[in-house]
């Protein structure tokens, strides 16, 4: 593929901000954990669960999602805490059905661990549900072919990575990512696309995501 | 003042134009901050340094402070302990003495931005100024466990305004309008935060007689029970058992504080004759502070009770290991065997340490994770993202809002 092929349609990058906003929901037991998970907005399932993603985008190795830390850390229960840890969030679509596996690994724990429903944190420790608030803008960058893309992958925040890969693909019910999606369906190359599309993005800090992503273009522009 | 461009090198050129692109949509729009101090205290400091930053990417910002007299500043004071949950008596006369400065001040200011951010209670009765303007109430208080009295009194204010806004999840309240997390922020170009040159570092070092012979672990705060000056003393020792170590105490002057003058001496004769325990009576000195923090090999912070605890972003920033108390804010910038250790006792304390002296990679890396972690969530740019964004959220009200 010819980098500097000029695509069917340009690719304008997109920035995403976000702001948290506080429920005023608290849990101090796993009865209670459970019992908000099922109530609150996706908004906010999204945000315990991908909030690590953003803030710590460079902590190597990556802490797991909220739930998994609270209930280690706080009520030192590691086995759901590792349980609740390797839930393989890119299997699951949709919010909906992230917040149902979610749901069903910890009522499958207590239904083997009665006892564990009551166990309370520590004063003060208990589990606060946030939502997120979020602000989608479009940049100033726009690619018209691949080579202009994969500088401008260089450039942009992180924020912008996180919008086009996670934002898109789970949040917004997409299916797929906006890179795949414009490779694809812009650029013509069905391999490429696919080939970012196979990344698991869960399993890298996104700065490690856009260094492989800029890897994989490269290479595959080089190799023709 | 530094400006925007500057803060360039370290959070990059995207995050800047972020902001840039943000105020593009603020666009004929007004904001006023309003506190009761134009200098000193957390919120002079931050709102010093936001404002030029702000008005330099367009934002018509701008920032007026109330007034008060002895009597109504002393009720403010009263107001504060007794918001952190402290035993304070409070009289009716306190809240008459409060609601009439809170009048005169009604009268006398004008108050026409398209929103307004109050800081803190002490402005908080502008609040009957509002007219079809967006009003904010910032409070940068610990109040997770509020005298009830005040802050029932508080409430009737705050449930007029349309938003407010704490540091920490666990500050927030039952309240009738929507709540947002912002926490502060440090400013990484400020005097107590910038890069300084090594010899900087020695001399500050040179005066307090300090050598860099052994492993120094710092704690900066002022001498105050709540920051647990004795048990940090303890901690030092119990590690010093096993290393070589030194420890500083380093704070902020107490001259008009009688609890502070009396903690000191107990910390003073806690030390007794260790020649490795330097306690330090700091000036107001920023650039001090920085050095000492850069020349320490672990940051203490083992506060009971703790705001939000910018101390540990400051060190977190200087790439330090550091060990904290599980208390305020501190859990939103330590994440616990990710960037930094967390603690609940003395023994807790000292174990950390030692782990940290024992494996220096591993006090290497926590420290790099925790300035990465600044970086992106605790910095002025953060900061001021968020004022924006939360304004553009009482404009649009949806969850996701496409600009």
């Amino acid at each position: 593929m010819n980098s500097f092929a000029t695509a069917r349609e340009p690719f304008r990058f997109y920035t995403r901000m976000q702001l948290a906003e506080l429920t005023g929901l608290k849990a101090s037991n796993l009865e209670e954990l459970l019992y908000y998970i099922k109530q609150v907005p996706t908004s906010s399932i999204y945000q315990h669960t991908h909030r690590y993603l953003q803030q710590h985008q460079y902590v190597s190795p990556e802490p797991p999602n909220d739930f998994a830390y609270w209930v280690s850390e706080t009520l030192k229960e590691s086995e759901l805490a590792e349980e609740l840890a390797s839930i393989d969030t890119i299997q699951y679509p949709t919010l909906r059905s992230l917040r149902e596996k979610i749901i069903l690994t910890i009522e499958n724990h207590l239904s083997l661990h009665p006892k564990l429903r009551q166990k309370n944190a520590p004063d003060g420790h208990d589990f606060y549900f946030v939502k997120s608030v979020n602000f989608i803008l479009p940049t100033n960058y726009v690619a018209t072919n691949l080579h202009e893309f994969t500088e401008l992958l260089k450039k942009i925040t992180l924020d912008s990575i996180y919008f086009h890969i996670f934002e898109a693909r789970l949040r917004l019910e997409k299916g797929t990512n906006d890179f795949s999606r414009w490779i694809e369906t812009s650029v013509g190359d069905k391999e490429l696309a696919d080939r970012i599309a196979q990344l698991d993005p869960y399993t890298h800090t996104l700065e490690h995501l856009r260094g492989t992503i800029i890897k994989r273009i490269t290479y595959s522009t080089v190799k023709v | 003042m530094a400006t925007i461009e500057e803060y360039i090198p370290i959070v990059g050129q995207a995050v800047v134009d972020d902001l840039r692109l943000l105020a593009t949509r603020l666009q004929g729009k007004s904001i006023l901050n309003v506190n009761s101090t134009s200098v000193g205290g957390g919120v002079a400091e931050i709102l010093t340094r936001m404002l030029p930053l702000l008005q330099e990417i367009g934002v018509s910002a701008r920032w007026d402070v109330i007034k008060g007299g002895n009597q109504f500043f002393e009720v403010t004071k009263k107001f504060h302990n007794a918001l952190h949950g402290r035993p304070t008596e409070i009289t009716a006369k306190d809240f008459d003495v409060f609601i009439e400065t809170g009048r005169a001040n009604i009268a006398e200011m004008q108050i026409d931005a398209d929103a307004v951010f109050i800081h803190d209670p002490q402005p908080i009765a502008l609040i009957q100024k509002k007219k079809d303007n967006n009003w904010i109430w910032r409070c940068h208080i610990d109040v997770s466990n509020p005298n009830r009295e005040v802050w029932d009194f508080l409430r009737g204010f705050i449930s007029q305004y349309d938003a407010a806004i704490f540091s920490a999840p666990q500050f927030s309240q039952e309240l009738s309008i929507r709540q947002f997390l912002i926490s502060p922020s440090i400013d990484p170009l400020s005097d107590k935060n910038r890069e300084l040159p090594e010899s900087t570092i020695d001399k500050v070092l040179e005066k307090y007689g300090i050598e860099r012979d052994k492993p120094i672990i710092t704690q900066i705060s002022r001498f105050d029970r709540l920051k647990d000056p004795i048990g940090v003393i303890e901690a030092y020792k119990k590690v010093k058992r096993y290393h070589d170590c030194q420890l500083i105490l380093a704070g902020g002057g107490a001259s008009d504080d009688p609890e502070g003058i009396q903690v000191l001496e107990e910390v003073r004769n806690r030390a007794a004759d260790d020649k490795d325990i330097h306690i330090l009576l700091l000036p107001h000195n920023d650039i001090e502070v920085n050095a000492l923090q850069r020349a320490s090999d672990i940051i203490l912070q083992k506060s009971l009770k703790e705001g939000f605890g910018l101390t540990v972003a400051e060190a977190l920033w200087k790439g330090k290991p550091v060990v904290a108390s599980n208390v305020g804010g501190i859990p939103l910038q330590i994440t616990h065997k990710y960037s930094g250790l967390l603690c609940y006792s003395v023994d807790g304390a000292a174990f950390a340490i030692k782990q940290l002296l024992n494996s220096p990679e591993y006090a290497r890396k926590l420290g790099e994770n925790g300035r990465e972690h600044i970086k992106n969530n605790y910095l002025l740019t953060r900061h001021i993202r968020d004022y924006l964004l939360l304004y553009l959220s009482l404009i649009h009200q949806q969850d996701i809002v496409y600009l």
